[in-house]
């Protein structure tokens, strides 16, 4: 088994514990999307207009959960200086800890949002669109959680601060992403919103592996 | 290959504190060295300076290879092992997984782990979560991945202190084990190694 394996499976199965895995983040997004017709009152249509919308940043904001773990127990426990001797650079290892980030949560969120924008009364056309842009804005708040996650190592207990760092930097991809949704549920052109959603993700996850190796090494020294 | 540590005229710094200056130090292969001074001298800080984790202000940390100087990352990235207080282990995971992981991250093979465990007399304890072993059992734990994936360098901080009379006899002889086979170990240590070892103190 190459090292490579060997780091993804260890990295999967820490992220399936961490703070519940995939039920935290998933129960979360599922009870405040209930939330919502108890504050807005139950008139059907309203709740089928904010639906796509409302279900985007519900989401946005479960996927914030559980990130504050992410390289802290590695750092307390000693881990990441072993990591860090490795064969593989921290780069990669920060990346792979990102990946199992977003199929741990961030794919199971995806899956859940087609089924709580329906649920709150939003059309079934809509469904197949607010899986991609849940699937691909999951990859991108994954490596940006992490960034921040990274960052607040040193500071203990930091899950609020990286809330506060993490939150500025979800806007574009929940901007495009909303959009994309919006404009497919009128039947505007969507796939430039859908393209830049996209090309956010992409550079996330090119980019921030740099940013969480050299806030880690920042901390380990 | 690393065949010798060179540290050179070398000075560390923690914040605005200066923890010591021109240290220099040569370990060849086959030679252990055992760090000594008192708490907050600058032991760890020295050892974690050699694995790279800390910026030394002045001075220089080299690894000699067979022919010449070796690249630090790549030295430090293929042959050098660190045992420090914290053991990396994950609490909520089985030891077995845990000894796996450390062992084949570091280059090592799952046969090469097991045999490991079993020369540290772990191998009763692997199907346990690592939170509900002892604080010299996870030592010994840590201290598997040094013979489960060979590295020539070791840096061991505090390798003895959890560790029972036993299991510092066990580990005494690893250690000559791999000083004979051409390794390097450098030791912070306030007891004295259970081997011979060159002592060299640090003083703030």
């Amino acid at each position: 088994m190459s090292v490579l394996a060997v780091l993804v499976r260890r990295e999967l199965s820490l992220a399936w514990t961490r703070g519940g895995g995939a039920l935290l983040a998933v129960g979360f997004f599922v009870a405040a999307a209930v939330m919502l017709p108890l504050a807005l009152g139950p008139a059907p249509e309203r709740l089928a207009a904010v639906s796509g919308g409302v279900t985007w940043v519900v989401l946005s904001l479960a996927s914030l959960l559980s990130l504050d773990r992410m390289f802290e127990r590695d750092f307390d426990d000693g881990a990441l200086d072993l990591l860090a001797l490795g064969p593989l650079p921290l780069e990669i290892v920060a990346a792979v800890k990102c990946l199992a980030q977003w199929t741990v949560s961030g794919a199971p969120l995806a899956i859940a949002a087609p089924v709580v924008a329906v649920g709150l009364g939003g059309p079934v056309a809509l469904a197949p669109m607010i899986l991609v842009v849940a699937g691909l804005g999951g990859l991108s708040f994954a490596f940006l959680g992490g960034t921040g996650a990274a960052l607040a190592l040193a500071s203990h207990r930091g899950g609020l601060l990286i809330a506060l760092v993490v939150l500025p930097l979800l806007t574009p991809p929940v901007i495009f992403g909303g959009a994309a949704i919006a404009n497919f549920g009128s039947g505007l052109p969507w796939s430039a919103a859908l393209c830049l959603l996209a090309a956010y993700a992409f550079a996330c996850v090119a980019l921030t592996p740099f940013s969480m190796a050299g806030a880690c090494r920042n901390a380990q020294s | 290959m690393i065949t010798a540590l060179r540290v050179e005229d070398l000075a560390l710094q923690r914040g605005e504190r200066v923890l010591f200056r021109r240290l220099s130090l040569r370990i060849a292969a086959g030679e252990a060295v055992a760090l000594t001074g008192s708490n907050g001298a600058g032991k760890t800080s020295l050892l974690r300076a050699v694995a790279g984790f800390i910026r030394p202000v002045v001075g220089r940390i080299a690894f000699e290879g067979a022919a010449g100087d070796l690249p630090g990352e790549d030295a430090r990235r293929a042959g050098c092992h660190l045992v420090g207080h914290q053991d990396g282990l994950k609490p909520g995971r089985k030891a077995r997984d845990e000894l796996l992981f450390q062992a084949r991250w570091h280059g090592g093979t799952a046969a090469g782990a097991l045999a490991a465990a079993e020369r540290l007399g772990l191998t009763r304890l692997l199907g346990l979560e690592v939170r509900v072993l002892s604080a010299g059992q996870r030592r010994r734990l840590a201290l598997a991945r040094l013979i489960a994936s060979p590295r020539p360098l070791w840096l061991l901080d505090e390798p003895l202190a959890p560790l029972d009379a036993a299991g510092r006899i066990l580990l005494g002889a690893v250690m000559a084990e791999h000083l004979a086979g051409g390794g390097l170990i450098l030791a912070a240590v306030h007891d004295p190694l259970p081997l011979d070892a060159r002592q060299v103190g640090i003083a703030g």
